[in-house]
């Protein structure tokens, strides 16, 4: 592994935060497991390219996280108003967005950014060029997390953090949780569709196909990171869930240097999740185990208690 | 201040299953009475308290709070001027959460839910003086997450969080009844000051006759989804836990009686 490698893992590692700290968002304080990111991260792609083609790329970031709070709210609507489950609801969503992301592509299964400006563009001709992609990212990812972590301290952040916790305490406090809902998902879409522009001008190209698997990816790098950086207080736990996505891109990053063919990217980040999500049940298991041991070299059993 | 008039809550209307859980019921309260409820498994007091909170709405009558019709409103609308502790000390608090910031969302309870920073430095400060009140030693502990305390803890910090803000109504559903006794009585006390020096309209549902008469102004008993004893007063001072039992006895056994000429018929 090279310098390179490296240093592009770290920058996609850092655009994918973007889409951790949305399924944070959702996972986590709404406690809703949400499909409609496949959809909404092509969706945030699509539109962000037809934009920037149209000579906005800044615009298009903007453009693209609407598109994904739409697409969330809808999802949201979906299940607070007509009782449809949160997993049916995104996947209705997921499959809605195909027809629509083709739309938006003018009815084309790829998309390319080639010869444009795109937001990375900026630095070019600077000192800094061969870094542009890691500043722009992180600038963006800097500027999400200050807004978002001030935004979960404020009233209507805390309602918004206590919804996934306990909705029927939301509830008896005097707020609706339905509102909660709405907001949190399109919150949380909204990021995802911005990760999905910005992968888009990084590979210079939208596709049809991109949005697979990554709900599996944005969970992972969630899990990842609570295991590994912990989640004493919220700041600590968001920060964490931007290094389990930079971690989550190292082992990928890692494995393919191994030579494992790309294709099978997606099985070994379905593996990865099937493990990080098991983890407490490890532990639990192991730990018993153990006791187990323990208590029966001590000699006595408890069996006549 | 709470006027019940004539409710009816029926569960599974039509089939087999169907159950009359609140059966005409009327009651008033007057505004800062304490009430205890007590009936039988089954007497349809959650259901009333539920009614009452609108997590269910009744199938015919209407209920009146301070003169307001909050029959058909929504939970989180009435929830504005109702307090409820529920028995699952779980159901209370947001336990992901900082003790602080819970109660900081209790306490946001009656202001908009905007952009303004959910904890400030004097709430702090207020919230520090609330917990000491309930000695549990809380009011060190403003930042630890809620699922660290116990549930007796949280039980008694729900309390603290729905009456925060002043409540027209506080709803308390055997709300210490998965403590053990220790703690629930200390938990029993501290609703009895509270309710007291802020002067709540207040319902408690207990199994416990004898917390029944010893807590509150006036019991109210149920059976079969009706009131079937209402005492204040003099006559509830002079009623032993023994008499009550008797009472409870000959009423629900009256009521059996016109079954069975019912079914007689
Ligand atoms: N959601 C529901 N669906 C169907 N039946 C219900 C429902 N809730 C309550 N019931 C029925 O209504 C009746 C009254 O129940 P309720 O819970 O109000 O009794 P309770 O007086 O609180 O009893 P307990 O002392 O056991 O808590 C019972 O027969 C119960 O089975
Ligand atoms: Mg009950």
């Amino acid at each position: 592994m090279n310098i390179y490698t490296l240093q592009s893992a770290l920058e996609l590692g850092i655009i994918y935060s973007l889409l951790a700290l949305g399924s944070f968002i959702s996972y986590r304080t709404l406690n809703f497991p949400d499909l409609t990111v496949e959809g909404s991260y092509t969706l945030g792609a699509a539109v962000s390219v037809m934009v920037t083609l149209a000579g906005y790329p800044y615009l298009s970031l903007l453009a693209a996280f609407v598109a994904g709070a739409v697409a969330g709210s809808i999802t949201a609507l979906l299940s607070t108003r007509l009782k449809i489950q949160p997993l049916l609801a995104g996947i209705l969503l997921m499959l809605g967005l195909y027809s629509i992301n083709l739309k938006v592509m003018g009815n084309r299964a790829n998309v390319n950014l080639i010869n444009h400006r795109n937001i990375y563009s900026i630095f070019e001709g600077t000192i800094v060029e061969g870094f542009q992609t890691l500043i722009t990212a992180s600038l963006v990812l800097a500027v999400v997390l200050i807004i978002l972590y001030f935004f979960l301290k404020t009233r209507l952040g805390f309602v918004l953090r206590a919804t996934g916790d306990n909705h029927v305490m939301v509830r008896a406090l005097g707020t609706n949780t339905d509102f909660t809902i709405l907001l949190g998902l399109s919150l949380s879409n909204g990021l995802v569709a911005l990760c999905g522009a910005m992968i888009a001008h990084e590979q210079l190209f939208a596709d049809i196909g991109m949005g697979i698997g990554m709900v599996v990816i944005g969970l992972a790098s969630v899990i990842i990171g609570e295991v590994l950086f912990g989640t004493n207080t919220l700041l600590r736990r968001m920060i964490a869930v931007i290094l389990g996505a930079i971690v989550y891109r190292l082992i990928i990053t890692i494995v393919l240097e191994f030579g494992m063919p790309a294709t099978d990217l997606k099985l070994i980040s379905a593996i990865i999740v099937a493990v990080a999500l098991s983890m407490p049940v490890i532990k639990e298991k192991m730990e018993l185990a153990g006791r187990k041991k323990a208590n029966l070299r001590g000699g006595r059993s408890n069996a006549g208690n | 201040m709470l006027e019940i008039r004539s409710i009816k809550k029926v569960f599974e209307a039509g089939s087999i299953n169907e159950k009359i859980a609140i059966n005409n019921l009327s009651l008033t309260l007057e505004e800062g009475e304490f009430v205890t409820i007590i009936g039988d498994n089954g007497a349809g007091k959650s259901t009333l308290l539920n009614c009452i909170a609108g997590e269910y709405i009744v199938d015919e009558g209407r209920i009146l709070l301070d003169g307001i019709d909050i029959t058909y409103m929504p939970e989180y609308k009435s929830s504005q001027y109702i307090g409820r502790v529920f028995q699952d000390p779980l159901k209370g608090t947001a336990y992901d959460m900082t003790i602080a910031e819970n109660l900081a969302i209790a306490y946001a309870k009656d202001k908009p839910k905007n952009l303004q920073p959910g904890i400030r430095k004097s709430d702090i400060k207020m919230f520090r003086e609330k917990l000491s009140l309930i000695q549990l030693g809380l009011e060190d502990r403003l930042n630890q997450k809620v699922s660290l305390i116990s549930g007796g803890q949280s039980l008694a910090m729900t309390l603290l969080m729905d009456t925060i803000v002043k409540p027209k109504l506080l709803l308390l559903d055997e709300h210490i009844a998965a403590l053990d006794p220790k703690i629930a009585k200390k938990v029993l006390q501290l609703t009895g000051e509270i309710v007291e020096k802020e002067k709540i309209t207040t319902m408690m549902i207990t199994h416990n006759m004898k917390v029944a008469l010893e807590y509150g102004s006036r019991t109210i008993m149920m059976h079969e989804g009706q009131i079937i004893l209402d005492i204040k007063g003099e006559e509830r001072e002079e009623m032993t836990v023994e008499s009550l039992i008797n009472l409870f006895g000959k009423k629900a056994k009256h009521d059996l009686e016109n079954d069975r000429i019912l079914l007689s018929r």
